[in-house]
């Protein structure tokens, strides 16, 4: 198996004194799917954000997709975004373009070819079923679409590997599950697959690896876990 | 960066510049002022300089002989002053040429001295132009010792004066538009802050889907550019109308042969290059101060 992520003594600090994470250490390879499951303040988000780089830990070390992101340069960054693709809860959407140019948008910025945009953009919303809705703006669309289009845009460029932060948080349980038909879908093309999340019900019922956090520390890591932690 | 991708540079750039409103007028103003005041002091300076320069180069000593002297005597002031080490150029003149050229010089009035012709008032002077005019003092103290001279004449006075308040006005003119220049920069780095407030959230994704910073700096650059250059056209205009005003019209009525102004072509096109020059700097200096802070992930 080839790895994708790999953290070994991470503890992470935040400059006002807060200590997010407490000795981490994780493998996760290519291609696998797993929960991120814990109390809200658990460390969940920071663990999430290390590996695109959002944080900087401040001890240990962190590989993601063959960067060693303890030692990227500030330069190094962006492309190693270009193998991650993000979505979080709160959609994200630049509200004043189209749903169309909004999933384009990922791709004008690495300054892919015009051609290549439009071809890639089309294939993507048709991937998570909006193909009808590309000249809608976000505010015309419903939570559930909105969260696919953000999923659109974080996938366009091929990642491989999908970061996702509580993506159903926001959305009503029939929503939630076609969102995570979607994410398995995108998992089963051979993506890695990051998702943070508290709902039960989609842990308990797609069962798949969890890796329970509490007080910044991994306390659970099993292969077909369930949902629950000790409060 | 590919080409094309510069197109959406500008495109962007543009847009915001739009979109900003009243603070690109701010902005924008704010550089006209300054490009204006500095595009009168540039003028003003270089042109300064110029008749400095001139006059400079107009230095001459002249010594004029006793009236009581005679040939021998005149003969021997010429090789005593041709003697003096930073002499560069002797000349006599005797006085019936000194009057002819008072006359000329005089113009219309100067009819009047032709009655003279017969009995001149005049000395026989030697008129000496040094190699360096700085030695012009030096070199009027020698002669004023010298045997048969009457009166030794360089246009002192005037000289240091206008050097000195060349001077000044040089270090004035500078502090002011260095003074000026900041301001403008701290007023377009303003403006583009609320543009790269206003477009946080875009710029957050941008990062997010991993696009280099080089790239997100463009466009505020552009809208840099785009501020600064509009600021500098007014000034453009002012400046170089009034400068065809001043060189065309005042240039007749202003007496002094040593002023010569800086000819409108090519000066005020060049003056126009450099107000442009300085717009633009001032423009991409102030947005390349303020992104950069917001690029710090």
């Amino acid at each position: 198996m080839i790895c994708m992520i790999e953290m070994k003594g991470v503890y992470k600090t935040y400059p006002n004194g807060v200590t997010a994470l407490n000795g981490i250490d994780v493998h996760i390879d290519q291609g696998e799917f797993v929960y991120v499951v814990g109390p809200s303040g658990a460390g969940k988000s920071t663990f999430t954000k290390l590996m695109f780089r959002e944080e900087k830990a401040t001890k240990g070390t962190v590989n993601v997709n063959n960067f060693n992101l303890t030692t990227i340069k500030e330069k190094k960054v962006p492309f190693l975004r270009r193998n991650v693709g993000v979505v979080y809860q709160d959609f994200r959407l630049l509200p004043r373009l189209t749903v169309y140019e909004n999933v384009a948008f990922a791709l004008e910025v690495i300054e892919e070819s015009p051609n290549q945009i439009r071809r890639r953009v089309m294939d993507v919303l048709d991937q998570v079923r909006l193909k009808n809705k590309a000249r809608f703006i976000p505010d015309e669309l419903s939570g559930g679409e909105q969260q696919r289009v953000s999923i659109a845009r974080a996938i366009v460029n091929r990642p491989r590997l999908l970061i996702a932060d509580e993506p159903t948080g926001n959305l009503d349980p029939d929503t939630s599950w076609e969102i995570m038909h979607i994410l398995e879908e995108i998992n089963a093309k051979g993506t890695t697959v990051l998702m943070a999340t508290h709902s039960q019900e989609i842990v308990n019922t797609i069962r798949k690896r969890v890796i329970a956090i509490e007080d910044g520390q991994i306390v659970r890591d099993e292969a077909r876990g369930e949902y629950g932690y000790e409060i | 960066m590919k080409f094309k991708t510069l197109g959406r540079h500008a495109r962007e750039g543009t847009k915001s510049v739009w979109r900003n409103g009243w603070m690109t007028i701010s902005a924008v103003g704010a550089v006209t002022t300054t490009l204006l005041l500095v595009g009168v002091f540039l003028a003003l300076m270089l042109n300064l300089n110029e008749i400095a320069g001139n006059i400079e180069d107009d230095v001459e000593v002249k010594v004029l002989v006793e009236l009581t002297a005679d040939e021998q005597q005149v003969s021997e002031l010429e090789n005593n002053l041709g003697d003096l080490p930073a002499v560069g150029e002797l000349t006599y003149s005797s006085k019936e040429e000194e009057l002819d050229e008072l006359v000329d010089s005089l113009g219309d009035q100067g009819k009047a001295f032709e009655l003279f012709e017969q009995s001149n008032p005049l000395n026989d002077a030697f008129i000496i132009k040094p190699d360096n005019p700085v030695d012009a003092v030096q070199i009027a103290e020698e002669a004023e010792a010298m045997d048969q001279v009457d009166e030794v004449d360089f246009g002192e006075e005037i000289v240091q004066r206008l050097f000195q308040f060349n001077e000044y006005a040089r270090y004035i003119g500078l502090g002011l538009i260095v003074g000026l220049v900041f301001t403008a920069i701290f007023l377009i780095s303003n403006t583009i802050k609320i543009t790269i407030i206003a477009r946080k959230k875009e710029i957050g994704i941008m990062k997010l889907v991993g696009a280099t910073n080089a790239f997100i700096r463009w466009p505020f650059f552009v809208e840099g550019l785009i501020l600064g250059v509009l600021g500098s056209i007014i000034p453009i205009a002012a400046v170089m109308s009034g400068y065809y005003y001043l060189y065309y019209n005042l240039q007749d009525r202003i007496q002094f042969d040593f002023i010569q102004l800086l000819p409108f072509n090519p000066f005020a096109f060049q003056l126009a290059g450099l107000i442009l020059v300085i717009g633009a700097f001032i423009g991409v200096w102030g947005s390349v101060m303020s992104v950069r802070k917001f690029l710090k992930v």
